[in-house]
């Protein structure tokens, strides 16, 4: 097991390639489940869920189907297939034997059922031919780093509530003002390199 | 060709396998939804307001068909929504006392204040400032309306730089009671019999409240002395009233020497027994003061046209 190339993977998903700022998925939650920090985190931590077990999922289907068959040109649509019933099932799971979970998670869930930032991350998990370690390690840190943008962003907005913007940045335009400084400030992350 | 084949067999066996799972995965997790559950949600109101204390009408009829709630606390519904659910779930609904929010100030301080104050026009953001915000009282409403931007049925405004609640339109869903910063909007029971209120929150002392406010209660004790039910106490020098042990007979009313106790929303003319009635108070309170004897007035006015077109 190689540490350092896991922490590598974990700082890049959150602060360097993140998925929000840098890499521009998951903008449709970021911009509608932002108005509070309350729904955020919650949106934030449903995301991180289901894109670790999407991970944890894909990989083996990709590893033992689609790659012995040589199928991958197939995998897109597979992993919408995949991913929209896993987080189905996952939602009648959480509703059934975690109820407390399910009610801080269960309206986000079907919201991501074919987000962006969660196909996007099994697409890339076998884009840079991860193990399957990796995969859920850049799953779970993905979402993190989403988590950490999206709950940054909605105590903005919050704060935005008060400020005195001009009539016609009112409201969703000084938000997309917002989220564009915040996506620069997230820049000066990239090209950072960890380990020499 | 056969890639096709292989390609399109692959997905509809996925597809099979990932159906067959769910719809066992239905059957296995299926959590049983009262079927009154859903009828009690088709009663409500749907506002989502949480005035009965469970989150959104959906918690609430959960609640209620689980048994954990009683069928008359939607107080936006009121009794036609208590009796409906009370009927499916094949109880008597019982009677609900009807609440309004109640602004414990008379705005009769607005004029004294500690400076200028030109930021955010929001009661929060204004609590936030040295001294607690511009107004002269530390407890009064300091009229920036942020109860009026969270009631979701128009029932609160300011009126002359201080809250009013529209007591026909008010629903008692306490959004204005946990946002006011200053604490002083209160659930009460609606108009029982005469219904006495002090419209103070002031826990300064005596000389400090004679200072910036035009009736806010000074401590004296008069109205805890005078109660026949000793429904009235004075704690942090602030006189309170008990609504359980209160018959209205207001007495209470009578006896302030600030013109502060009010009966239905008015401060009640004194017994010509006191050589003075609210007459020394009023000349030096706001409008809304100066208003209520004519607003008395016209009661007895509108009593008597009654009256006569009784006869």
């Amino acid at each position: 097991m190689d540490f350092q190339k896991l922490i590598e993977i974990a700082l890049g998903a959150i602060l360097i390639n993140n998925f929000i700022v840098s890499q521009f998925l998951g903008i449709c939650p970021f911009m509608g489940v932002s108005k509070s920090t309350d729904t955020a985190s919650g949106m934030g931590l449903a995301v991180t869920f289901v894109m670790g077990i999407a991970s944890a999922v894909c990989w083996p289907i990709n590893h033992y189907i689609l790659e012995p068959q040589n199928l991958v040109f197939m995998q897109t649509i597979v992993f919408i297939l995949v991913i929209a019933s896993l987080v189905q099932f996952i939602e009648m799971f959480l509703q059934k034997s975690m109820p407390s979970l399910y009610s801080a998670l269960g309206v986000f869930l079907p919201l991501i059922t074919t987000n962006c930032a969660v196909l996007g991350v099994v697409l890339q998990n076998t884009q840079q031919s991860y193990s399957f370690i990796e995969s859920v390690v850049y799953g779970v840190t993905g979402g993190l780093g989403f988590l950490l943008v999206i709950y940054l962003f909605a105590a903005i907005r919050e704060k935005l509530e008060f400020a005195e913007t001009p009539k016609a940045f009112e409201g969703f335009p000084i938000a997309l003002v917002a989220a564009g400084l915040i996506a620069l400030c997230f820049g000066g992350f990239s090209g950072l390199s960890i380990f020499g | 060709m056969t890639k096709v084949i292989i390609a399109t067999g692959l997905l509809l066996v996925l597809g099979a396998v990932f159906g067959a799972i769910l719809s066992f995965a239905a059957k296995v997790f299926a959590v049983e939804k009262d079927p009154k559950e859903e009828a009690i949600l088709e009663c409500l109101p749907g506002a989502n307001c949480g005035g009965c204390g469970f989150p959104g009408c959906a918690g609430y009829a959960a609640a209620v068909a689980a048994g954990k709630a009683d069928v008359n606390n939607c107080a936006a519904g009121g009794e036609g929504v208590a009796a409906q659910i009370a009927e499916i779930m094949g109880v008597a609904a019982g009677d609900s006392v009807k609440q309004v929010a109640v602004v414990h100030c008379t705005g009769c301080g607005i004029d004294h204040t500690k400076y200028n104050y030109e930021g955010v026009q929001d009661c929060l953001a204004a609590s936030r400032l040295p001294g607690g915000g511009p107004l002269g009282c530390d407890y009064g409403c300091l009229g920036f309306g942020t109860c009026e931007k969270v009631c979701p049925f128009d029932a609160i405004h300011v009126v002359n730089g201080v809250a009013v609640v529209d007591e026909e339109k008010c629903k008692a869903c306490s959004k204005c009671v946990d946002a006011c910063p200053r604490h002083i909007i209160a659930l009460e029971p609606y108009k029982t019999k005469k219904h006495v209120a002090i419209p103070c929150s002031s826990h300064a002392k005596g000389p400090v409240v004679t200072k910036v406010c035009a009736n806010g209660c000074i401590a004296c004790g008069i109205c805890a002395k005078a109660c026949p039910k000793e429904a009235i106490t004075i704690e942090d020098f602030l006189a309170k009233i008990d609504y359980d042990k209160c018959i209205g007979c207001t007495i209470c009313a009578q006896k302030c020497p600030r013109g502060l106790i009010t009966v239905d929303g008015v401060v009640p003319e004194k017994k010509p027994v006191a050589p003075k009635p609210a007459a020394p108070v009023t000349p030096v309170a706001e409008e809304p003061k100066t208003e209520e004897p004519a607003k008395v007035e016209e009661a007895k006015a509108a009593e008597e046209t009654k009256a006569s077109k009784g006869e």
